[in-house]
């Protein structure tokens, strides 16, 4: 096979040897659960259910609050008991609902329709919506919503994303290995919704299992193919993946992937819509990989969403030595978080505890100019003039230098030399960017 | 739960290059000069480049001292610029001047803006700038031959030379003999008959652009600065710094390929024969080789965008080109790259790039 790629880009080391033989477990029912209201792009869903109120798994619990949002669901069943700000996994306190468990776990009727396939195509989001979908690689944007492109851009090309280019995360690796044909279940559902005539799945070299799999599945489906992606991040990164996979460039300036004629699928969520659609089952649970140098035993975890993130390292044995870094999802784009109180949510693909030693972190120098920066950014930016002119206050220039389109991949701050935290400059830029807009209304 | 969980901003991993990494390895790509330098011309090679570098150091360290900033020699920086000022004097020269070049170099060429990463020109080059506007003729002159080779790289018993041609061929550099043929007032004088004195000068011509003296460059068998002395040398260097990703093509290529094409078509004499060797002269003789790996691909003063560094590569190669074949000096690596370096924040202006994705207008 003949590996793909996008320009730019680095490569780091995978880490993946800590998870990626531990086949997929079903965690134990957790004894409470921390669902919040906002684990989506897009308006927080608003609570249905007061304290006190019993709930079944899989019952709506707080409705979507406009198009673009998402319902959730009891992931457990037992009884509201606190609805308040709570840890969540970006590091902030957040709207939740927390749910106290009896341990029966009580469902809600699911159907189970043999031919879903036949189901006409609004049918078919109904569902996805009502499910409360939402991406699983981590951006979370809402599957209805990215199914629901604009009727003059057609959809020639669904792509399921299994590139997992994140180091350590194992969670959609192990899901292609153990669910591949529910994956491809629920790319032919994406497929027909999109009224895509191709089916393309990613994945990255450093899973030929994966990929020897998926070939073999699809090997008598001519609209459906399989492309290797070499190793190189961000090659998930949507625009990328894509770029990779089909040569097209989604517009740059908030261009969709729908004005190219694509559709971007992680695998993950493929198996929800299967899901969702087949049985009517909303997203309650997700593998997430449980990894990183201080774990005991690495595990690939089953969970329910909500459950906390202290009960499924306890799940893994704990930790081997003191831990110095919490990262919620992976290392080169997830979030550094204080302590493990925080829930796991439907966008959790991974929590890697790093050891002190890894978890170092160094003091920034003078920017050299030595442009690494602008040599890996796979969007073709200049990072380091971005940051220059943010610190300078100088948003103008930090525009030009491509501002508004960098999506915080972290490639540039991984390379630089001197250490500068070119994410946070960056980032730092879009707020002063966003206020200043604000300000000329 | 300790308290010593570190909470820090994306990514969590990163390459293990730092600065200083970046610094020694370019000094080690360096070394290969350094022992042909030696080899040629003797131990006070080794020992001009070591006491430059080290009174880089030291100015640099009281400098920061001064101002109450970390030291941080160990960085390598320092070290690195006092070695490549050396590498600006020949072999010939008294020991105190790559101290007076080091010094200029370090406090007035970085230090004053900042220090590193805020120089707005090669600090190495404008310290020989400074040298050769103080003390020319040390600088242009006094040339010594390398240990078993000829100044100019000619053999001047291979023929009978008239005595102003002989004495041209065994004491200027290969490129000052290519500067004086241009000049057709010395041309003439060559010999006592016109006739015979440009006949001297084309013979003398073929031979800078023969196979002969292109092996002597190649190896480093001429006279010369301590830095120039072989393109073998460092080519190898340079080879390995493209290996470890610390210099980028990008410069050197468009430098030396500039180079490379105007003296193809531009790098003749009035009767002479056209050679495709001559570019090859071009580019194996003076400083370009150390100046289009070493001094160009300095980070802070070449642009940042890829087209602003072809852009920047292509304007020293044609400085260094008109000034070799028009200008005053027989060389002009140090003088383009200089200019180049203060057009920088400029090209990073003009070659912006355009997004992934983003619709060209």
């Amino acid at each position: 096979m003949k590996f793909k790629t996008f320009p730019g880009g680095v490569h780091p080391h995978d880490f993946k040897h800590y998870s990626k033989s531990a086949p997929i477990e079903k965690m134990p029912l957790p004894a409470r659960v921390v669902i919040p209201l906002s684990q989506h792009i897009g308006s927080p869903s608003a609570p249905i259910v007061k304290v006190g109120d019993e709930v079944l798994a899989g019952q709506i619990i707080a409705e979507a609050s406009g198009f673009v949002s998402i319902p959730q669901h009891a992931t457990i069943s037992g009884k509201v008991s606190k609805i308040e700000a709570f840890a969540h996994p970006i590091g902030t306190k957040q709207m939740a609902i927390e749910i106290i468990g009896d341990g029966a776990d009580k469902w809600v009727d699911l159907i189970d329709d043999e031919n879903y396939l036949d189901l006409n195509v609004e049918e078919m989001k109904e569902r996805i919506s009502n499910a409360g979908i939402c991406g699983m690689g981590g951006a979370g944007f809402p599957t209805h919503v990215k199914l629901s492109p604009p009727k003059d851009k057609p959809i020639d090309t669904v792509i399921l994303n299994g590139v997992e280019c994140e180091p350590f995360l194992t969670s959609d690796y192990r899901l292609m290995l153990e669910r591949a044909e529910d994956i491809l279940k629920g790319l032919r559902i994406i497929m027909k919704i999109c009224a895509a005539k191709k089916g393309i799945i990613g994945i990255e070299a450093n899973k030929p299992d994966a990929i020897a799999l998926m070939e073999k599945l699809t090997a008598n489906q001519s609209d459906l193919e399989v492309v290797g992606l070499m190793m190189q991040y961000p090659q998930g990164a949507e625009k990328q993946l894509i770029y990779a996979a089909t040569r097209r460039k989604v517009p740059a300036k908030g261009g969709l992937p729908s004005a190219v004629g694509v559709v971007v699928q992680n695998v993950g969520t493929a198996v929800a819509t299967y899901e969702a659609v087949r049985y009517k089952k909303p997203l309650v649970e997700r593998i997430i990989a449980l990894t990183g140098s201080v774990v005991k035993t690495p595990k690939n975890l089953l969970a329910r969403v909500g459950t906390p993130y202290s009960d499924l390292v306890e799940y893994c044995d704990g930790t081997t030595s003191e831990i110095g870094k919490i990262i919620s999802g992976g290392p080169m784009m997830g979030f550094a978080i204080p302590d493990l109180e925080a829930p796991m949510t439907k966008g959790s693909s991974g929590l890697v505890l790093m050891n002190t030693v890894e978890a170092k972190t160094f003091a920034e120098h003078t920017c050299l100019r030595c442009a690494r920066c602008v040599d890996v950014c796979p969007m073709n930016l200049v990072p380091s003039m971005i940051a220059a002119s943010v610190k300078a206050g100088n948003i103008d220039l930090a525009n030009k230098a491509g501002l508004g389109d960098c999506m915080k991949c972290g490639s540039c701050a991984y390379v630089c030399p001197s250490q500068i935290r070119l994410v946070q400059w960056i980032d730092t830029g879009k707020l002063k960017w966003a206020e200043m807009q604000r300000a000329k209304k | 739960m300790s308290n010593k969980v570190i909470v820090s901003p994306a990514p969590h991993l990163h390459d293990k290059t730092t600065i200083s990494m970046v610094m020694w390895n370019v000094v080690l790509a360096l070394t290969p000069a350094l022992l042909f330098a030696t080899y040629f011309w003797g131990f006070k090679a080794f020992m001009l480049t070591m006491i430059g570098a080290l009174s880089a150091v030291i100015t640099e360290a009281a400098i920061q001292k001064f101002r109450k900033v970390p030291i941080a020699v160990a960085d390598g920086s320092a070290f690195l610029t006092g070695m490549l000022l050396s590498f600006n004097i020949h072999a010939n020269s008294p020991w105190w001047l790559p101290v007076a070049g080091s010094v200029f170099a370090i406090a007035v060429g970085k230090q004053v803006f900042g220090g590193l990463g805020n120089n707005p020109v090669n600090p190495a080059l404008l310290g020989r700038a400074f040298l050769l506007a103080s003390w020319p003729t040390l600088m242009t002159g006094g040339w010594i031959p390398a240990k078993s080779g000829f100044i100019s790289g000619i053999n001047p018993s291979l023929e009978q030379f008239a005595p102003k041609a002989y004495a041209l061929i065994t004491s200027a550099t290969p490129l000052g003999v290519a500067k004086a043929l241009r000049d057709s007032s010395f041309v003439n004088s060559l010999c006592a008959a016109p006739e015979e004195s440009i006949t001297t000068a084309i013979n003398i011509f073929h031979s800078l652009g023969s196979f002969d003296t292109l092996k002597a460059l190649f190896w480093g068998n001429v006279g010369g600065c301590i830095g120039e002395v072989s393109a073998f040398a460092l080519l190898l260097g340079a080879a390995y710094l493209l290996y470890r990703n610390i210099i980028e093509w990008r410069i050197p290529l468009f430098y030396m390929g500039t180079v490379f094409v105007l003296s193809f078509f531009f790098g003749g004499i009035k009767g002479a024969q056209y050679s495709l060797l001559l570019p090859f002269f071009h580019i194996f003789s003076g400083g370009l080789m150390l100046g289009a790996f070493f001094m160009a691909t300095d980070y802070t003063t070449s642009p940042l965008t890829k087209n602003g560094r072809i852009i920047f590569a292509i304007g020293c190669g044609l400085l260094t080109i008109v000034i070799r074949l028009v200008g005053g000096y027989p060389e002009g690596v140090s003088y383009s790259i200089l200019f180049m370096n203060v057009m920088t924040p400029l090209i990073d202006r003009l070659t912006m790039p355009k997004s992934f994705g983003e619709v060209k207008k």
